[in-house]
């Protein structure tokens, strides 16, 4: 029996639902049929749209997918007006303020507190600018990720921004192609650090060589089935098919169609490409490829370069790790990989970012997998004048490992399915261990993820150490508190977190790090990274380093704080926020 | 009069007549789920939903804060339908599958 996703989707899906969205924005909130709500929900996710959770009805989460994280010069100004115009919310963050912009990990963006009313009029401005939220949410082709400084980076082994691009090009808004049985994440990776980070994607395409007629041919292998979410991760499978760049956008489009035929629509929970690939395995999906969905002989996988790769894998392999920091680009101009803790950056501030970039470079920003940006195309000459200016003193070129190291969720804040608060407490976590630890000597990368749930979205289980939300008892009351996983990594042989402590309180966390990194000191031989001394230790072991501990740290976000409406407002109780409001942000329970 | 009831948001929420009832985050108290006498679990997800006479029942998947044990329980109440309108279980209840005493 279909669900009920599957119905409403059958009924109303894709473009059309432009629509309809402006249709309730003329007439406002309340025009939605209560009985409707459900069904309309979820399809305003196909547009970017995601109701923000209880206690914050009316409001709206707004995601606007950047291809490979490219904003061409202009955007990111539009993007930062929008912000500060419409995604200011009733009450402020203590940490940045009122109107922000999340920097995703899929290269993506999102603002929150976003009024129905209002969406025609940011379409507008999105439109004119050359942005969209078109399927950024919903199940279809999501924003394709990649690495960010694809077409620039010095070393790559093949430009892989043409099939990015080929591929949202083709596929968004393409009617074969706009309801699948779920979502469906796409990596394009052309350099030899891995930055795509194809291994947890429903689709990756890989830097690879093959010899076609006796010629090399530069271009792409294909995995398939990747992902993180539900405690199920997988990596994703190799499916022995090389491409070049043009029957990447073929073989992209023929397998996103294989998925819409043969994915399941009957359990959400099973939908997703890797159950796909589980129930019958990559052999067969290539046969069933080649034999209905191309119409050429598919290439077996060509000679890949995963051996190298660097990004997010815990190997000091002479690859980096991130983009961090001042880089030379192939044309002999620079990018400046700028640190933005825990991806959130302020309207004012993303407005004086795309001036600087402007100033300084082509005017274009990127986005990385990191929650970072770049401003790309600096001439040497004009280096040392970027590099004092006041904004990168918050957002560093050269920060301290913790802060680099920080990757955190949307969290309790706006995300339904979240169970701790993320952002803020990730922040506090990072200034705590900078002022208080110091790593072991040459240890330059160390990724700590902090997630709220299982969904991932900070893709914990490839950190150095994963944290993800769960609660506990603490003097008997219930308290957030987080799961501890360890030595998580990508890289030629990815690797997934050992969960090793449960239940931590958060605000014994940061002790945890502490004395964890005192052990790894300790036992530390030679120069090994984080991750290799877990790989070689025993988990008993890791588990007795991980010891909890009260200190100095304080966490104000102890509490349930997804029983409040906003857990940072001054009365945060359910009961207590002004949701849902009308168009102009009053509170509809007033009339 | 019949009511709309479904989970919502992969899982997030129990929604009843498109309104977010109970979801993921929350705290029951559990009997029948896992060793404990009375259990405290974490709800991280919605499975499935169902009726139970009047009862609105859910099958959730969550974690023992007690126990520790990891389970995907059986369909446990979450509120019922009073005079047409949908109430939740009290905060505190002791919820357990509906054939267990």
């Amino acid at each position: 029996m279909p669900t009920d996703v599957e119905r409403w989707k059958s009924e109303t899906y894709g473009n059309e639902i432009r629509e309809h969205l402006y249709e309730f924005a003329e007439e406002g909130w309340e025009s939605i049929p209560d009985d409707e709500h459900d069904a309309w929900f979820e399809r305003f996710k196909w547009w970017g749209l995601y109701h923000q959770r209880t206690g914050q009805e009316s409001y709206f989460m707004m995601r606007i997918g950047t291809p490979n994280g490219v904003l061409e010069p202009g955007q990111t100004e539009v993007v930062a007006e929008v912000a500060e115009e419409y995604a200011t919310g009733p009450a402020e963050n203590p940490e940045f303020g009122n109107g922000y912009v999340d920097w995703t990990t899929r290269q993506s963006i999102q603002l929150h507190w976003i009024k129905l009313e209002d969406i025609p009029e940011i379409f507008d401005k999105l439109d004119a600018a050359g942005l969209s939220t078109q399927q950024a949410c919903g199940d279809s082709w999501r924003n394709i990720v990649g690495c960010p400084v694809a077409g620039k980076d010095n070393h790559e082994h093949v430009d892989a921004l043409p099939v990015a691009k080929g591929l949202n090009e083709t596929y968004k808004g393409h009617e074969d192609h706009t309801n699948l049985p779920r979502k469906w994440k796409v990596s394009v990776t052309g350099c030899r650090e891995g930055c795509g980070q194809g291994d947890i994607n429903d689709l990756a395409f890989e830097p690879a060589t093959a010899v076609r007629n006796g010629e090399e041919l530069k271009g792409f292998n294909i995995r398939v089935g990747g992902g993180l979410a539900r405690n199920e991760p997988r990596i994703a499978r190799d499916l022995d098919v090389f491409v070049d760049s043009e029957e990447a956008i073929e073989v992209g489009g023929a397998l996103s169609a294989l998925f819409r035929d043969h994915g399941d629509r009957e359990d959400r929970f099973s939908a997703r490409m890797k159950f796909l690939v589980d129930e019958m395995g990559a052999e067969a999906i290539r046969e069933l490829l080649q034999e209905e969905y191309v119409d050429f002989e598919l290439d077996h996988a060509g000679e890949d370069l995963r051996s190298e790769y660097s990004y997010n894998a815990g190997r000091a392999n002479g690859g980096h790790a991130d983009h961090v920091g001042v880089h030379e680009q192939k044309d002999g101009t620079y990018y400046v990989g700028l640190n933005v803790l825990v991806g959130r950056m302020g309207a004012a501030d993303t407005r004086e970012l795309a001036r600087l970039a402007d100033k300084y470079g082509s005017g274009e920003v990127r986005v990385t997998q990191r929650q970072n940006i770049l401003i790309t195309d600096v001439s040497e000459a004009d280096l040392d004048a970027l590099l004092g200016e006041p904004l990168l003193a918050d957002y560093s070129p050269d920060p301290s490992p913790f802060m680099r190291g920080s990757v955190a969720c949307t969290g309790t804040e706006f995300c339904s399915l979240s169970i701790v608060e993320t952002k803020n407490r990730q922040v506090r976590y990072a200034r705590w261990l900078k002022e208080n630890i110091d790593l072991p000597s040459g240890v330059e990368d160390f990724h700590i993820h902090l997630s709220g749930c299982t969904a991932s979205c900070a893709q914990p289980q490839i950190a150095d150490i994963s944290l993800r939300g769960m609660k506990t008892r603490k003097n008997g009351e219930a308290v957030e508190a987080l799961d501890v996983g360890l030595g998580g990594g990508l890289g030629e042989h990815p690797r997934f977190a050992d969960w090793v402590a449960q239940r931590v309180p958060a605000d014994e966390v940061p002790g945890a790090i502490a004395n964890l990194l005192a052990g790894f000191e300790d036992r530390r031989e030679g120069e090994e990274t984080f991750r290799e001394f877990v790989e070689r230790t025993d988990e008993e072991t890791l588990a007795d380093l991980v010891v909890p501990e009260e200190t100095d740290y304080d966490d104000p976000y102890m509490h349930n704080t997804k029983l409040t409406w906003y857990p940072y407002a001054e009365a945060d109780g359910m009961d207590e926020g002004p949701a849902p409001t009308d168009r102009d942000g009053v509170s509809l329970a007033d009339d | 009069m019949s009511h709309s009831l479904r989970t919502l948001d992969d899982g997030a929420w129990v929604s009843v007549d498109d309104r977010r009832e109970a979801g993921a985050s929350e705290l029951w108290r559990v009997r029948s789920v896992c060793d404990c006498v009375v259990g405290d679990l974490l709800v991280e997800g919605v499975v499935d939903v169902g009726v139970d006479g009047r009862a609105v029942t859910a099958r959730v998947a969550g974690r023992c804060l007690t126990c520790d044990r990891e389970t995907v329980t059986g369909h446990l109440p979450v509120g019922r339908v009073v005079e047409g309108s949908y109430r939740p279980l009290a905060t505190g209840a002791v919820r357990a599958p509906p054939n267990v005493e």
